[in-house]
């Protein structure tokens, strides 16, 4: 085919998997960050046994340490752990919190182009093996040349930098918001919503036997405002910053199965999200908070759609201050009902390249239940100051249903 | 009081903890119990089962059976390993059998609670799972297998046991009699045969076979459906008629007949117990196999059998009298010098298992061509019968060259000569090997019975000559005599063995004597069963005197298989060092100077004959040994060998002799090797004065 004649295909997420969230040093502390992937894999040829492993074109997996069990290209070795074909090729990626967003947007991309037509896109991140920062050799260059605020390499200190640079979000909004994180996970643990893309995991113990992991273990569903006030502030005496209102350090996995909407329809999948445009940017590395701000506003912009389009919104909560920037550029409430619905990495966890796909799987499940909304968005901060944004169209939007629909009155007024 | 009260423990168990989670079955199946037997180890040491590990496993279950809301309980290992069986250095300590009757009843008082629970049970059969450890399983309700589970089984027939804790009963109550009798007693006799996950599925032994990455993960998702009644196990059918069950039993009587020839208790203990699990309910069946458990703890044939177990799987894994290991030289290159059937047999093995050029050679290139020949043969066998891929068949091929020019081995590493078993053709054979190889290149002989000594006499350097001495056929028979010349050197010695275990064979260390053991010890048995012939003993009976112990074949079997010229050869040789022991039977050289291949013709059922032709050869004396009389005289002449060859230190111990004879000529367990044997029928004492090993070695332990 040249040139002239190619055309680009249409992406659809098929569907998506994670492993339960674990605390770091907590149920997953003897269980492998392969064998967690492996898990992913084997659930999503197990949901979709239409998709011969065959027509799998590649397996891309991100990790931000690649090293030991997250090292060697584990793309390629948890497709051959998990039992694909060997024709089945991988590779490992790496963009820190946005790594398995990376893998998606870089395995859609090859989809559009025609290079292969089903890929399976995760990330995986034990933190409590590879601790963050692990290995890590900074060039002294950074320093010596004031390339970067030395706060640039500490997340937590990006974050009190963003209470700085915006005074009017406090620490009270910020737990006020963390709050409702966790209560918005706990109800949607009750509501079953979060339950159907988990795939149990056996955890080993020398100490207490197997076990098996099927719910999240971060989440405080008994947090209160009230409780989160008294938490200390690790990266500044007296700062605004807290283990509550940040996400902690967790072990999981996610995976992604990913196919142009032809392969869809030929092997009888249903596309849950239809890709319509993604970006990544780049800003000040001391304010890696604000990324997704102007990876939204490029996304939106190549998608030819405005915030006001989007209806739903999974937006990462590494801390919840980085949201409330986000939120407040837009000019969205901190409490508004398309945002997080299912509440945030601060209750359920953010392995960090795992996160991408995690936020996925909660807008698919939000879009089955929303056909009035025909848009929604997943973005994330990312460290050494960048954000991820990728728009979303819901294949169950129907026009209809937006008439007809009772929708809270933040999001009519939004999306009128 | 409880058995597990007052049963004692074993001394140095390594108790394997049972760790009891509960767990979420998926699918909103309910709360399962989901124990784990560790060690605490890797799964180097498997998990083992001792009366403190029982009592473990014991309080576990209960454990998981208290638990409100309990709908299922699964049991599986460590990783990799379920559990390895009983712990067989505790089963030697038993000393009487009331305490073997407590052991058996204690498994059966921890494993019965998996069969006789309040909720359905689930054996996750992870990995190795041998003996005791598939009876964890065996006792549950139901069972999952690995697919890439290896070294499943019940060898207890194998060591001189029944499968006491359960296993007997329920194998062909699980899946029929003619499993059981293959379990139970085919496998084990056949060198201890093992099954792996899919087969043990296939026999009906485990009800769904699941991939290994998410074994743990997916059994527990198949236990939730079997809970929720998604899957309903059915298991095929059981002809339960009298006629087909005791079919399937004279099947393994058959079987077992052929191996040990009613010498050994255990396999007619287990048919005895598969015959009667028929009809009998669990509990007389567990009260069956407590009785036939303790009988055989306390018998001579197991302990002789644990020793010899001992022996094969430490003994011969750490050579006594091996120098330290890090003396060894590398081998890159390996030289053959003959390309004969042996020489060809060993170019494969080299090349097979050190993948380095082996290059052979001989006198001319039609000999040459045969022997590579050979090897490109048999290595189209392997391909053809997958035991190799093409990449390793060609890789193979490639390494294995013939020449008729010796200056071929200038740069070999290891050469070893199989040449005419003569003393003058080896020497000059070495002598000018001596004068191409490199001043590292160590030289080995594959004699069978000369001196090594002597062949180094015409060295410069004579310490680099070692004794290699295979058995035939090499692929098969696991031994290697490794014979140490007066002069052979620390070096020399540690590559010798060093590329034995490269080889996968069991090396013993040997002195430089007269056929070494394994030949010695079968020389002297036919040398005395052919006298007996001589003094007029009919000869089915002297072929059949030993049978009653259960060797491998007869020794007129064993002469028609080595070749009575061969047979000739060598014990003309030991004649020439112990003339009043090794006599030579003229009735032998008639056989050999007539070229008849052995004593027996065969007709064409395959019942051995004497033909006219041999009976007109052999002449007898008018002193005729019964059968008792020819085994008496055997066992006498084989203590007094075996007597003499410890007080010429020609191996380290008793044990050295053992194990070459069990891995080097067969000879069976359930005798130790032989001298178990010697020391327990008295032979021992009454020959020499005294035993070969202290009681409780490989016996029962003093009264």
């Amino acid at each position: 085919m040249s040139p002239s004649t190619r055309q680009l295909r249409d992406v659809a997420f098929i569907d998506g998997v994670r492993t339960p969230f674990g605390k770091a040093g907590g149920m997953y502390a003897e269980t492998r960050a392969d064998d967690l992937v492996v898990n992913c894999i084997r659930e999503l040829l197990r949901r979709n046994p239409s998709l011969p492993p065959e027509r799998i074109g590649e397996v891309g997996i991100a990790a931000t340490t690649q090293t030991g069990d997250q090292g060697l290209t584990i793309g390629r070795t948890a497709a051959l752990l998990a039992g694909l074909p060997r024709s089945v090729p991988g590779f490992a990626i790496d963009r820190m919190c946005a790594g398995a967003m990376t893998a998606v947007t870089t395995a859609a991309s090859g989809i559009a182009f025609g290079a292969y037509d089903a890929v399976i896109a995760g990330g995986v991140e034990h933190m409590g093996r590879h601790p963050m920062g692990e290995g890590i050799d900074p060039n002294p260059r950074f320093l010596s040349e004031r390339l970067v605020d030395p706060s640039a390499l500490v997340m937590g200190n990006t974050a009190e930098n963003l209470h700085d640079r915006f005074p009017h979000l406090t620490r009270e909004r910020a737990d006020t918001y963390a709050a409702a994180s966790q209560a918005k996970l706990a109800k949607a643990y009750a509501d079953g919503k979060i339950q159907p893309d988990l795939v149990p995991v056996a955890t080993r113990s020398t100490e207490s036997g197997w076990g098996l992991a099927t719910a999240d273990e971060p989440p405080r569903p008994d947090t209160t405002v009230e409780g989160l006030a008294g938490l200390r502030t690790p990266f500044r005496p007296h700062g605004r910053v807290t283990a509550g209102n940040a996400a902690g350090l967790n072990d999981g996995a996610t995976a992604a199965l990913l196919t142009d909407t032809t392969t869809a329809a030929e092997l009888g999948l249903t596309p849950k999200m239809l890709l319509r445009a993604y970006a990544f940017t780049g800003v000040e590395p001391e304010m890696m908070g604000v990324g997704p701000i102007s990876a939204t506003e490029r996304a939106l912009q190549q998608a030819g759609l405005t915030i006001d389009d989007i209806g739903l919104i999974e937006i990462n909560e590494a801390f919840a201050v980085q949201v409330l920037a986000f939120l407040d550029h837009f000019g969205i409430a901190d409490d508004d009902p398309r945002v997080n619905g299912y509440g945030g990495a601060i209750a359920v966890g953010h392995p960090l390249a795992s996160s991408g796909v995690r936020l996925m799987n909660h807008l698919a499940r939000q879009f089955e239940d929303h056909p009035d909304v025909q848009y929604g968005i997943t973005t994330l901060c990312i460290g050494l100051g960048m954000g991820g944004t990728v728009v979303w169209e819901n294949p169950h939007y129907s026009p209809a249903a937006q008439q007809d629909t009772d929708r809270p009155a933040d999001d009519q007024e939004a999306a009128a | 009081m409880t058995t597990a009260d007052t049963f004692p423990t074993f001394p140095d168990e390594v108790v394997s903890h049972a760790h009891v989670t509960f767990v979420d079955l998926p699918l909103g199946a309910g709360k399962a119990a989901l124990i784990t037997v560790d060690n605490g180890f890797d799964h180097k040491k498997p998990n083992t089962l001792g009366p403190t590990t029982l009592r473990g496993l014991e309080r576990a279950i209960d454990t998981a059976y208290a638990e409100p809301g309990v709908v299922a309980v699964a049991i599986t290992g460590k990783p990799f390993i379920l559990a390895a069986g009983a712990d067989l250095k505790g089963m030697a300590m038993i000393a009487d059998h009331g305490q073997a009757v407590e052991v058996a009843r204690l498994g059966h008082q921890v494993f019965g609670k998996l069969a006789d629970g309040p909720v359905p049970t689930f054996g996750l059969i992870n990995g190795l799972a041998l003996g005791g450890g598939l009876e964890i399983a065996l006792n549950c309700t139901y069972r999952t297998v690995s697919k890439a589970a290896n070294g499943l089984g019940l060898p207890e027939v194998f060591l001189g046991l029944i499968p006491g804790w359960g296993g007997a009963w329920q194998v062909p109550n699980i899946a029929g009699p003619d499993t059981a009798v293959t379990v139970m007693v085919e496998n084990p006799l056949n060198q201890n045969r093992m099954l792996n996950g899919p087969k043990l599925a296939e026999l009906g032994l485990a009800d769904v076979a699941l991939d290994a990455a998410d074994f743990i993960e997916q059994s527990l998702a198949w236990v939730a459906k079997v809970v929720r009644g998604d899957i309903t196990v059915e298991r095929a059918p059981i002809d339960r008629s009298e006629s087909a069950w005791e079919a399937a039993v004279a099947r393994g009587r058959a079987i077992a007949d052929a191996r040990v020839h009613g010498a050994a208790p255990a396999p007619y203990r287990a048919l005895e117990l598969i015959s009667a699990a028929r009809t009998s309910s669990r509990e007389e069946g567990y009260a069956a196999e407590d009785q036939a458990l303790a009988d055989l703890v306390m018998s001579e044939e197991l302990r002789a059998g644990l020793y010899a177990f001992d022996l094969v799987q430490r003994r011969a894994k750490r050579p006594a009298g091996a120098p330290d290991k890090d003396l060894a030289r590398p081998v890159a290159k390996v030289g053959i010098v003959g390309a004969g059937l042996m020489a060809s047999q060993l170019a494969l093995l080299f090349a097979r298992r050190l993948e380095v050029p082996v290059v052979m050679t001989d006198l001319d290139d039609e000999r040459v061509n045969r022997g590579v020949g050979y090897v490109h043969a048999e290595v189209d066998k392997l391909l053809s019968k997958r035991r190799i891929g093409p990449d390793q068949a060609n890789r193979i091929k490639a390494l294995v060259t013939g020449s008729t020019d010796k200056s071929v081995f200038a740069d070999a590493d290891f050469v070893i000569e199989a040449v005419f078993e003569q003393m003058d053709i080896k020497k000059q054979v070495l002598g000018e090997l001596e004068s191409i190889v490199s001043s590292e290149c160590i030289l080995a002989t594959n004699t069978s019975s000369l001196s090594v000594t002597e062949m180094a006499s015409v060295l410069k350097v004579p310490g680099r000559l070692v004794g290699f001495h295979f058995f035939n056929p090499v692929a098969v028979l696991p031994l290697l005599e490794i014979i140490r010349g007066e002069q052979t050197d620390d070096a020399t010695l540690a590559t010798a063995f060093a590329a034995a275990k490269s080889l996968k064979k069991s090396a013993v260390l040997v002195k430089d004597a007269p056929a070494f053991v394994v030949n010695r010890l079968l020389l002297r048995l036919t040398a005395e069963i052919l006298s007996a012939v001589d003094q007029g003993t009919p000869l089915d009976v002297a072929d059949r005197a030993l049978l009653k112990l259960g060797l491998p074949m007869s020794p007129f079997a064993l002469l028609q298989l080595v070749g009575p010229a061969v047979v000739l050869h060598v014990l003309e040789s030991l004649n020439a060092a112990f003339p009043d022991r090794f006599p030579v039977s003229d009735n032998l050289r008639r056989l050999v100077e007539a070229g008849k291949p052995g004593v027996w013709s065969w007709d064409e059922e395959g019942q051995p004959y004497l033909d006219d032709d041999t009976a007109a050869l052999l002449e007898h004396g008018d002193d005729p040994l019964t059968d008792d009389g020819v085994r008496e005289r055997v066992l006498t002449a084989l203590a007094e060998e075996i007597r003499l060859m410890l007080d010429e230190s020609v191996v380290a111990e008793a044990q050295d002799i053992d194990l070459c004879m069990i891995l080097g000529a067969g000879y069976p367990f359930h005798l130790g090797g032989i001298t178990p044997y010697l020391d327990r029928s008295g032979v021992a004492e009454k020959t020499t004065g005294r035993r070969f090993l202290p009681p409780g070695v490989a016996s029962l332990p003093s009264p």
